[in-house]
C-alpha cells in the first residue's frame, strides 16, 4: 500500500528537487554576502544588510510578483533568457528561483553568525603562515564555520522546501512543473473530497519541518563567541 | 641584523619604539601591557604602524616612507603566538604542514618533528594534547613555514613547571639547530637568559635600554625579575 498517491508523490519530489536546487544555488552568494558583512566594514552596510534581508520581511505574494515582472516571458531578464532557450516562468527551474530567493536571506543569517564565531586570530595566524585570503576561508573560516552552515543549509531548506506565495505568484500550478508540495496541498484543501490528501502532506511537511529544526538546533547548541586580535 | 622604528597607537596606549640590533636573537621584556606583543603583532603585520620601519636583515617589512607594507603571508616569518593558535579542526600533521612550502623535503619535516619530539602524536587534534604539547606544535608549525626570522610570543607562559622546563628545552635546542634570528617577547628574565643574545628593556611603550644578555642579567631590573619569577616558578 502506498503512503501517497502518485500525484503526491510527484508533489513531493518537486518540492525535494525545487529546494535542493533552490537551496545550492542560493548558497554562493548567501556566502559571499555573510563574508562581506561579518568580515568588511563599508559605507551603506546596513541598507545591504536591509535588502538581503528583504524577501523575509516582504509579504512572498510581493517577492512572486516582482520575480514575474522581471523574470516573466515580459520581464527585462526573462526576456533575454526566452530568447536564450532558457525561460524559467512557468517552470519548474521557475519555482527554484523563488525557493532560492526566499531561502537566501536564511542562509545569510546564519552563515553571518557561523563567520562571526570563528576566531580571527586563526584567520590571522593562517595569514602569518603564508596563507591567502582563499585559503584562510577555505582552509580555516569555513571548515571551522560548518555547524553553522548546515544550521543554515536546514532552515534554507524547510523554507524552501515550504514556500507558497512566492511560487504560485510567479509559476503558477502546473502538475509536475510547479505545483510543489504546499501548492498540491492549497490544491487539495480547496477541493471537495481532498481532506485525506491534504492531511498526508501535511503530515509530510511537518515530519520535515521538525527534521530540519532538530538539524538547525543541534548544529547552534556548540555556538561560542570569539576574540578579535588583542 | 633587526630594524625596528615604529610609532602605533592602541585606544589610549601609545608605542615609540626605535632600535637597531645585530643580534641573532632578541628579546623584547617588559610587564605586562608595556607594548611588548603590540611591537611583535606589528612586526607580523597585523598591527598597521602609524609611522616607521620595520626590517629584518635589510629586508623591509615595513616602510612608511617608502610605501612598504608587505601583508603578512608575504613576510615569510614564523610567528608562535601566545595562545599558540593551532587550527582546531586539523591534526597536529596537517596543523605542521599549513605554512609549509612546497619546496620543503619531507627530510625537512621530519627533522622538526624529531626535534620537538611530536611523532607520538601527529593524528591528534589540538584539543588532545597538553599545554606543552600544543606550544611545541605551535613552534613546529612556525619552523617548517621556513621563514626568514622566528616571533615568538611569550612561548612559556601559562604552562606549569614541568611544560615550561620541556619547551625551554626544546627552545634551546632550536637555538642551537637554527640560525635563525629571533624576536622573543617576554616578562620572565630566565627565559630571556636562556634565549636571547640581546635584550631591548621596555616601558610603557618606550625602549628604556637596549643590552646584551650578560648585561641584563648582572642588571638590577633582570636580577629582581629573575628572582621574582624564579619564586613564581617554585611557588
Amino acid at each position: 500500500m502506498h503512503l501517497l498517491t502518485p500525484a503526491e508523490t510527484v508533489a513531493l519530489a518537486l518540492s525535494f528537487k525545487v529546494s535542493l536546487v533552490g537551496v545550492a544555488c542560493s548558497l554562493p552568494v548567501a556566502v559571499g554576502c555573510a563574508w562581506l558583512l561579518a568580515r568588511t566594514r563599508f559605507f551603506g552596510k546596513p541598507v545591504f544588510e536591509g535588502l538581503l534581508l528583504l524577501p523575509l520581511i516582504l509579504p512572498p505574494v510581493v517577492t512572486g510578483y516582482v520575480l514575474l515582472i522581471v523574470f516573466g516571458h515580459h520581464g527585462a531578464i526573462g526576456r533575454l533568457l526566452d530568447e536564450a532557450g532558457l525561460s524559467i516562468a512557468f517552470r519548474w527551474t521557475g519555482a527554484a528561483l523563488a525557493a532560492a530567493v526566499m531561502a537566501f536571506p536564511l542562509l545569510v543569517v546564519a552563515l553571518r553568525n557561523a563567520f562571526e564565531s570563528v576566531d580571527r586570530k586563526l584567520e590571522n595566524a593562517a595569514a602569518t603562515l603564508g596563507a591567502g585570503a582563499w585559503r584562510v576561508f577555505f582552509g580555516i573560516t569555513l571548515p571551522l564555520s560548518a555547524r553553522g552552515l548546515v544550521a543554515g543549509l536546514a532552515l534554507a531548506f524547510a523554507r524552501a522546501f515550504g514556500e507558497f506565495g512566492a511560487t504560485i505568484t510567479f509559476v503558477s500550478s502546473i502538475p509536475g512543473q510547479t505545483r510543489t508540495l504546499p501548492i498540491a496541498l492549497y490544491e487539495l484543501i480547496s477541493t471537495p473530497g481532498g481532506e485525506s490528501g491534504a492531511l498526508r502532506l501535511t503530515l509530510v511537511a511537518v515530519v520535515i519541518a521538525v527534521i530540519a529544526s532538530l538539524i538547525a538546533a543541534l548544529m547552534l547548541l556548540r555556538g561560542g563567541t570569539r576574540e578579535a586580535e588583542a | 641584523m633587526i630594524e625596528l622604528d615604529l610609532a602605533l597607537q592602541r585606544g589610549e596606549f601609545s608605542l615609540e619604539l626605535a632600535l637597531q640590533s645585530p643580534a641573532r636573537a632578541l628579546a623584547l621584556f617588559g610587564p605586562s601591557g608595556c607594548g611588548k606583543t603590540s611591537t611583535l603583532l606589528a612586526i607580523a603585520g597585523l598591527l598597521c604602524p602609524r609611522r616607521g620601519r620595520i626590517a629584518i636583515d635589510g629586508h623591509a617589512l615595513f616602510d612608511a616612507d617608502g610605501n612598504v607594507d608587505l601583508p603578512p603571508a608575504r613576510r615569510n616569518l614564523g610567528v608562535v603566538f601566545q595562545d599558540a593558535r593551532l587550527f582546531p579542526h586539523l591534526s597536529v600533521r596537517d596543523n605542521l604542514r599549513y605554512g609549509m612550502p612546497h619546496a620543503v623535503v619531507k627530510d625537512a619535516f621530519d627533522d622538526v618533528v624529531q626535534l620537538l619530539e611530536l611523532s607520538a602524536f601527529l593524528k591528534r587534534k589540538p584539543g588532545q594534547l597538553s599545554g606543552g604539547q600544543i606550544r611545541r606544535v605551535a613552534i613546529g608549525r612556525a619552523l617548517l613555514r621556513q621563514p626568514q626570522a622566528l616571533l615568538l610570543d611569550e612561548p612559556l607562559a601559562n604552562l606549569h613547571r614541568e611544560a615550561r622546563a620541556e619547551v625551554l628545552e626544546h627552545l634551546r635546542g632550536l637555538k642551537r639547530g637554527f640560525a635563525l634570528s629571533t624576536i622573543l617577547v617576554s616578562h620572565q628574565a630566565d627565559e630571556v637568559i636562556a634565549l636571547a643574545d640581546s635584550v631591548a628593556l621596555i616601558e610603557d611603550g618606550r625602549l628604556a635600554a637596549l643590552e646584551s644578555t650578560e648585561a641584563f642579567k648582572s642588571s638590577s631590573a633582570g636580577a629582581g625579575v629573575l628572582v621574582a619569577a624564579n619564586a613564581c616558578a617554585t611557588g
